[in-house]
């Protein structure tokens, strides 16, 4: 009886382009990561741990994974920072704040490319900003702030997108918990605290989660602004994966692209059972 | 506190959104000289539509915005009738095998896509370089988030409904097609919204798979823009992001509430 109601065969096309064009590669990075494929030639042979060792003895393995987490953790903490303070100055439904809202979302509507570029011109050190400030600062150009100033401005290409994640988390909260609160003496920012803040967990989790495993895949915003500069320090695996791949060295790239894969995997798996966790609640 | 909130709510969108937007139009109004250090200060004679006519042509953008819709739009659609089909299944059977379906279809929500293998695999199939390669590897790579989305919908649904149809002798396509598909509309506008931004302004997986042989309007802002750093012609560079941006302002005005409840929708639940 179930079988004829909701046949198996419905899940054939969508499982046959998922397995095509998503599992099937995933599956060649496991081999084509110990070969010495190239643009160079057109043989490919095995050659085990070669490249890794390769990426490894030069430190190139352990930067890039360094300057990705680091770059990710970034990203999490700043949009979620700009969001959460959006979300909380624009919680209240009147006219400017509706507008208010449309104008944040317009960064993450735009291509990210273009967010790069609008900043590149922004920051450049005869640039915009440092006119206005009056300074001379190379924002892009410092090997040890520049991370961060790419990082915020990955947040704020994403900080509307959490923003609305964090004003539908505060709708949910019903409004006779926080009269409840205040009536029991609590202060505003009391119950602000003690009583919404935690209540915004679910909201809380998705947006970390999604920034977190979204910016460990990213590119354009790094592309559009460094480039992966200045000198490869805010280089992050997908820049490196571009920057190999463009020279013929395609076996590194894989290589490179099977650590993030593994990377993403080992924090994931806490990730996706939380999300499943939640579905099962609904 | 109160009384200075809106106050603070238009400082903050002016400095914080209207800063970097004024600094696009205004140097895309600019001769090259003039934004040669793109500044805050007014062009002194306005050629906005010069440069926009300019790279118009220079960038190819009615070739890439062809080439962005023969991707996007066959893209959208496999994704939502396909994504739908299975979700549907996968939410209604309730075995032990469907869970491991469905922890499999989901687990691209997260995983990264194997760009450098692909290319490989694309060859191998004859279909590197092509508008079906491409349509193929955003199928694979969004189908995770169209199952996702979708399943959570339909569990919501009662099977009453299907069930009241099969008593009336309706096959499995056609309750699919003319019970189940209808009621899925708001989350499939949801999806829709998603697929389009990202795919839309993907400029990665098309690097990869693409590499130049097909037209797409952020590949060709990436041309414009390389070209462009390298002989400072910042005032091109922002006449394409005003050009390619316009559609989404559009977009955005006509449809805000529906983006908004839509990306809300799913997120939260």
């Amino acid at each position: 009886m179930r079988r004829q109601t909701h046949p198996w065969w419905f899940l054939a096309p969508a499982f046959a382009i998922l397995l095509v064009f998503f599992f099937l590669p995933t599956l060649f990075n496991f081999i084509y990561a110990f070969t010495d494929w190239s643009g160079f030639k057109s043989a490919i042979n095995p050659v085990g741990l070669d490249n890794f060792a390769q990426l490894g003895s030069d430190g190139t393995l352990l930067r890039a994974v360094r300057i990705t987490l680091v770059y990710a953790v970034l990203v999490a903490l700043f949009q979620n920072l700009f969001g959460f303070g959006l979300a909380v100055l624009l919680e209240r439904d009147t006219r400017l704040n509706r507008v208010a809202r449309v104008f944040f979302l317009v960064p993450v509507l735009m291509s990210a490319l273009a967010v790069g570029y609008v900043f590149q011109a922004l920051l450049k050190p005869q640039g915009s900003l440092n006119g206005l400030l009056g300074i001379d600062y190379a924002w892009l150009g410092d090997t040890t702030w520049s991370i961060v100033v790419v990082a915020v401005i990955h947040a704020w290409k994403w900080m509307g997108l959490s923003m609305l994640i964090y004003l539908a988390g505060l709708k949910t909260i019903p409004e006779d918990l926080l009269e409840a609160a205040r009536i029991d003496g609590a202060s505003r920012a009391r119950a602000f605290w003690a009583v919404k803040f935690p209540l915004l967990a679910p909201a809380v989790t998705f947006n970390v989660a999604t920034a977190l495993l979204g910016s460990m895949n990213g590119f354009d915003i790094v592309q559009a602004t460094t480039g992966g500069g200045p000198a490869r320090t805010t280089e992050i695996l997908n820049i490196f994966i571009y920057r190999t791949f463009g020279q013929g060295l395609f076996a590194q790239a894989t290589a490179m692209s099977l650590v993030l894969f593994l990377l993403v995997a080992l924090l994931a798996f806490p990730v996706i059972r939380t999300l499943r966790r939640r579905e099962a609640i609904l | 506190m109160r009384k200075l909130q809106p106050f603070a709510v238009t400082a903050l969108v002016l400095v914080v959104i209207g800063v970097p937007l004024w600094l696009v139009v205004v140097t895309a109004g600019k001769s090259q000289g003039e934004a040669l250090n793109p500044d805050f200060s007014l062009p002194q004679r306005w050629q906005l539509w010069e440069n926009l006519r300019q790279v118009w042509t220079d960038g190819e953008v009615p070739a890439a915005f062809f080439g962005s819709l023969l991707v996007v739009v066959p893209t959208v659609f496999a994704l939502l009738v396909f994504g739908s089909m299975a979700s549907w299944v996968l939410a209604r059977r309730a075995t032990r095998l469907n869970a491991v379906l469905y922890a499999l279809g989901i687990s691209g929500i997260v995983l990264p896509p194997a760009v450098v293998t692909v290319v490989l695999l694309l060859r191998q199939l004859g279909l590197a370089g092509s508008a079906i390669g491409m349509i193929g590897v955003y199928t694979g790579i969004y189908m995770s988030t169209v199952i996702f989305f979708v399943t959570g919908f339909v569990r919501t649904i009662p099977v009453s409904l299907e069930e009241a149809a099969q008593i009336d002798g309706a096959g499995p396509v056609k309750v699919f097609w003319r019970i189940v598909l209808p009621m899925l509309r708001p989350v499939l506008a949801t999806a829709t919204i998603l697929i389009c931004l990202y795919v839309w302004n993907d400029v990665f997986y098309a690097f990869f798979v693409i590499g130049g042989r097909l037209d797409t309007l952020p590949l060709n802002l990436f041309r414009v823009a390389s070209a462009g750093l390298y002989l400072n012609n910042w005032h091109l560079i922002f006449a394409y992001v005003v050009l390619m941006s316009l559609p989404l302002v559009v977009v955005l005005t006509v449809a805000q509430r529906r983006i908004i409840s839509g990306i809300t929708s799913g997120a939260v639940k």
